[in-house]
């Protein structure tokens, strides 16, 4: 039987791995049970330490990336770790090119953290006595850490997803990857958090260290994930 | 005029050897026999020539009109079907195929998977998970999305694995449309399923 032909590009290949992945998810609640409940669990933790102790702008800002990051740690993996416990990233292999299923995977991994933060956050905000004294940059600190926390994550976990010891070991090599990413995104929610004056330029800083970031870790995500995957 | 080309292929895991210096040489037309005993190093053999796996030693070089394709290019003519393949377990029949095929950059619409369905009689079946379907129909529509960009290279372990009679049949039908359009390279302990291929490799010998 002769197949029709045609052709897909890169975006319509990269829509397909999300959509079959969201599909999936939805379905299996693979990554999303385990993020979700790292994350309420953590927030319920931290809310009963220090819910009525008033605290410094920093350390709400430490304690909330504390909280998304080690979430993303139970969850974010799952991406890659899942084709290979399934046995279908063979099949995956043989007909998809590398880096549709990339950008595919780290679209999924973006609004799995998305979903991750559109719970935690108004949670944090009530469970403790932090004040918000500017809300855009915070969100503007929350999209850029959230795209280069996924950018990273999702070339960690193709990297790990054949090793036996996934869960430490995604841990360990994201560690010191995220540091720097961590150290601006704190810095930034930090003065979000605080009342600065002309927040924007007062956290520049750190909002280039979260875009240059972004855009490092991507594009070097992209050249190498080839190599990564396939090798 | 397409062709795959082996020389001396050798694989190693760790002290013990899994091939030891197999050669040959297919065209367009051809069809070959990978047999031998259990851990013989047929499904190696198979893995390393869909990409899966590295030789220790040696090359295969798909070419067309003489010209070697690289990697991209031979994935998009290859197709291999094996036991350790699996499709998704929480997407329908049709769901794989449209992913799949999106995957290949093949557009296909409703008449070619009913089509396709239909010819690997699993008819009516298409919006049921691939998780709940029985091996011999995984099997089956594991056939449909190895058929989907018309492979030049059909690789097949185990080819008529968990199949009934009337799956046999069909799949016998495959091979003789593949022999005619392109290379056949299917390895198998089932004796009477050597005749099939003009050609066979004894592994393990």
């Amino acid at each position: 039987m002769a197949s029709p032909k045609s052709s897909y590009g890169l975006a319509a290949k990269s829509l397909a791995v999300l959509r079959k992945d969201i599909l999936s998810e939805y379905r299996t609640r693979y990554a999303i049970n385990a993020i979700l409940l790292f994350g309420v669990t953590t927030l319920t933790v931290v809310s009963f330490a220090v819910g009525q102790i008033g605290l410094p702008a920093d350390v709400y800002a430490a304690l909330f990336w504390i909280i998304i990051f080690f979430s993303a740690m139970s969850g974010l993996a799952q991406v890659f770790v899942k084709e290979e416990e399934s046995k279908t990233a063979i099949i995956l292999k043989l007909t998809a090119d590398p880096t549709p299923v990339y950008w595919g995977k780290l679209i999924f991994n973006f609004l799995l953290l998305t979903l991750l933060e559109v719970i935690i956050t108004p949670l944090y905000f009530v469970m403790t006595d932090v004040v918000l004294h500017n809300a855009a940059l915070f969100f503007t600190v929350l999209i850029l850490g959230s795209i280069g926390l996924a950018g990273a994550t999702t070339l960690i976990a193709a990297i790990i997803s054949r090793a036996s010891i996934k869960g430490a070991l995604f841990a360990v090599l994201s560690f010191p990857i995220l540091l720097p990413l961590l150290i601006g995104a704190i810095g930034g929610t930090k003065k979000a958090l605080g009342p600065v004056e002309a927040p924007f330029a007062a956290a520049s800083s750190e909002l280039q260290l979260l875009v240059s970031y972004a855009v490092v870790m991507i594009t070097a995500s992209v050249l190498l994930f080839e190599f990564v995957w396939e090798e | 005029m397409h062709q795959i080309d082996v020389q001396k292929l050798s694989k190693r895991f760790g002290a013990r050897k899994a091939l030891e210096e197999v050669s040959f040489s297919l065209h367009t037309g051809d069809s070959l026999a990978v047999v031998g005993r259990n851990g013989s190093g047929k499904t190696t053999l198979l893995r390393i020539l869909a990409g899966l796996a590295a030789p220790s030693r040696g090359t295969v070089a798909y070419m067309d009109n003489g010209r070697t394709l690289d990697r991209a290019e031979v994935r998009h003519r290859l197709a291999y079907v094996g036991p350790e393949l699996t499709l998704y377990d929480s997407l329908t029949a049709v769901e794989n195929l449209r992913f799949f095929a999106t995957m290949r950059g093949i557009a296909i619409d409703d008449g070619w998977i009913e089509a396709m369905l239909s010819m690997l009689q699993l008819a009516g079946r298409g919006d049921d998970f691939y998780g709940a379907y029985s091996s011999g129909m995984k099997q089956r529509l594991k056939y449909a999305v190895a058929l989907l960009n018309d492979p030049v290279y059909l690789l097949l372990d185990e080819p008529t694995a968990n199949l009934d009679d009337e799956g046999k049949k069909i799949i016998g039908e495959i091979i003789a449309r593949q022999k005619q359009n392109g290379i056949l390279i299917a390895a198998t302990n089932e004796t009477g399923e050597y005749g099939f291929a003009e050609k066979l490799i004894r592994l393990g010998s």
